[in-house]
């Protein structure tokens, strides 16, 4: 059987043109030597020069790093603990509606997350700013953190807990040095999930920085409004740079786990 | 006499290690564990025998902390163990799934527990070989558990729950994968170490020679509970119930009716319209005419081609079948009514020299202490 009809090789061919036409015209754009966006005048890497002196850039830049980093370590803690307690604490009355609840924000739209979010540091005087960012980018990748994490926690075999427990381990030491070692590489995609999340985010973000704290998403947005100039398609290029990198090591890890996971449910299917 | 028997469960004064008082577990309303009451003695290797499902893992799980009774008490050394974690027992299980951490290696499994209660480095390290010596691991140490075989990763679960050398050890199922052959060595291994330890042994079981070879007693269980405890020998010899006999080894059960001998001190069993009434002493005590059951091991079953002379129980029958077991061989009598019997003998001469063969006239006959006579 062929397996590239003629039709097959056009459905392909249209979606993938829809779907990366236009990072492929921004990323060329950005090597583009004329001031002109549309005109293409040469290649150069001018622009990522000039944007290395941006110091506006270069601090929005900062922030978002910040932000990123401290938000996904933060929503990884969290999400696991979420994870976890839902996962194991078995049956209890509510335990639908907390799961649910805890997913919620996943199809929630981000302005009213973001809406919310400003009520409240407004209505507990928190100043707006990297802080504020933080935990509102901490909120909403709390929950994709908790969907991963969960999602391996439900084939873990509880009894390698009972084990560690029964070998002495205190329950918080059997979590340590069993069950996270064991979950570890959902826990860390989930990381990079939430990392970046928090790094391409662009409307929670507005709705909870402030004056002193801008986003890299949030100084391209206001950028671009004045037109678009060939240092913001410098800067897109390498954000879809780092997106492109993070999530293609999320999805690795991801893979190798479960295919070792696989592996060792085959082996112990063996050894019955 | 030379040794003094070990038995402690026949003295009074003794103290039982572990008192199971009036225990049942429910799951929902599932009763798993139905009113038990037990004690198990300090260096007892206690066999639990029983079919799948019976509620064998159910107790040791108990016992280990990881299922709390619905109610009822469980004691280890005198103390009430509700409300104790299972690192706070002074018990350690090998699970019936092994449950190796699949991260660490097999020496790091098994160093594990040890590293736990702080134990010192060179002192840790030789504990550690000590146990992969034991259990025949050396070459595997590096290895984790998906790069070995099933049955050395039930070692690696057997020395893991060793190395700490617990005052009380739980087997689950410990010796199901290993092939026959390293499954008997293993057994001795586990009664050299209890030997050398003193450690009690709790070995759940459904391999009935498994638990005949190394327990000290046996308890056969039904249904969340214990039908009998006794010494092998006591449960093979002496079943209190037909589900007991029935249960372990093979057995010939034969449905009568008891009548008090005239003469002799036993029972004459009247079990077929038209036949012989069989004889059986007994020290329980039967109403005229009450219902019993015979159980019969084929082994007290002697076949011959001629009449026995002074039998106390004899009946002619035909050979129907013959299983050829190599040391032992089995053959399916049928009797004059149609009930099919066992009898066995050991296969003293060679094949071509032994007289009885299909379709044979034979002989079966047994004394009247062959027979253990139940209610039921
Ligand atoms: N956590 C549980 N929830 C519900 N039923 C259980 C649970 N654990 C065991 N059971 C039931 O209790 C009975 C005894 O199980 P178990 O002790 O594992 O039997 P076995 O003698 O085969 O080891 C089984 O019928 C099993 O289905
Ligand atoms: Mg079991």
């Amino acid at each position: 059987m062929r397996r590239f009809t003629w039709f097959n090789a056009t459905s392909l061919t249209l979606g993938f043109v829809f779907l990366y036409l236009p990072m492929v015209i921004l990323v060329i754009y950005s090597f583009n030597a004329s001031k002109l966006v549309t005109v293409w005048a040469g290649f150069s890497t001018r622009w990522y020069g000039e944007l290395l002196g941006n110091q506006a850039f270069l601090d929005a830049a900062w922030v978002t790093l910040k932000v990123a980093v401290a938000s996904s370590t933060l929503a990884t803690v969290l999400g696991t603990m979420a994870a976890y307690v839902l996962v194991r604490s078995g049956r209890f009355a509510g335990r639908t509606l907390f799961s649910g609840m805890i997913y919620a924000p996943l199809v929630m739209p981000e302005v009213i997350t973001g809406l919310s979010l400003l009520l409240l540091f407004i209505g507990i005087g928190l100043d707006r700013g990297v802080l504020t960012i933080i935990l509102a980018h901490t909120t909403f990748a709390m929950c994709y953190v908790s969907v991963v994490v969960s999602s391996r926690l439900v084939s873990f075999d509880r009894s390698l807990e009972e084990a560690a427990l029964d070998l002495g381990c205190t329950p918080f030491t059997a979590f340590r040095l069993v069950t996270l070692p064991i979950i570890a590489p959902a826990v860390v995609s989930g990381w990079l999930l939430a990392f970046t999340l928090s790094l391409d985010d662009l409307v929670i973000a507005s709705f909870t920085a402030g004056p002193s704290a801008t986003t890299l998403p949030i100084k391209i947005f206001s950028a671009v409004r004045l037109g678009v100039s060939p240092e913001i398609n410098a800067l897109s290029t390498l954000m879809i740079a780092i997106v492109t990198v993070g999530v293609i090591t999320a999805s690795l890890i991801s893979k190798r786990a479960s295919l070792a996971q696989q592996r060792d449910a085959q082996a112990a299917a063996r050894a019955q | 006499m030379a040794q003094t028997v070990f038995a402690p469960w026949d003295n009074p004064d003794e103290k039982p290690l572990i008192q199971f008082k009036n225990v049942t577990k429910r799951f929902g309303d599932f009763t798993a564990i139905d009113n038990l009451t037990q004690d198990i003695y300090t260096r007892e290797f206690f066999a639990l025998l029983g079919p799948s499902g019976c509620g064998k893992t159910t107790m040791m799980r108990m016992l280990a902390g990881f299922e709390n009774p619905s109610e009822g008490q469980i004691l280890i050394a005198g103390q009430d163990m509700a409300g104790v974690p299972p690192n706070k027992r002074p018990v350690n299980m090998m699970f019936q799934s092994y449950a190796l951490f699949p991260h660490l290696s097999v020496w790091d499994n098994i160093a594990f527990g040890l590293r736990r209660e702080g134990a010192e480095k060179t002192q840790l390290a030789a504990r550690v070989e000590q146990m992969l010596k034991l259990t025949r691991l050396e070459r595997f140490a590096r290895r984790k558990p998906h790069q070995i075989s099933g049955g050395q990763r039930q070692r690696v679960a057997l020395a893991r729950s060793l190395a700490k050398a617990p005052k009380l050890l739980l087997l689950d199922e410990p010796l199901g994968a290993l092939d026959k052959k390293l499954r008997q060595d293993t057994q001795f291994e586990l009664m050299d170490i209890q030997e050398k330890t003193g450690t009690t042994f709790v070995i759940v079981t459904h391999d009935q020679e498994e638990a005949m070879t190394v327990a000290s007693r046996v308890a056969v269980m039904d249904e969340g509970r214990i039908m009998q405890v006794a010494t092998p020998a006591v449960i093979y010899e002496q079943p209190n119930s037909v589900y007991v006999a029935d249960f372990i080894g093979d057995v010939n059960i034969i449905e009568g009716a008891a009548t008090p001998h005239p003469q002799a001190d036993g029972y004459s069993v009247a079990w077929a319209e038209g036949q012989p009434q069989f004889h059986a002493k007994t020290n329980r005590s039967f109403a005229p005419g009450q219902k019993c059951f015979l159980a019969l091991r084929p082994e007290k079953v002697a076949i011959s081609a001629e009449p026995p002379e002074e039998a106390a129980n004899r009946i002619q029958g035909k050979i129907i079948d013959i299983a050829y077991l190599g040391n032992i061989s089995t053959y399916h009598v049928r009797l004059p009514n149609g009930t099919m019997m066992k009898a066995q003998t050991a296969n003293t001469r060679r094949l071509s020299r032994r007289s009885l063969t299909w379709e044979d006239a034979v002989w079966l006959s047994w004394t009247d202490t062959a027979a253990a006579v139940l209610e039921g």
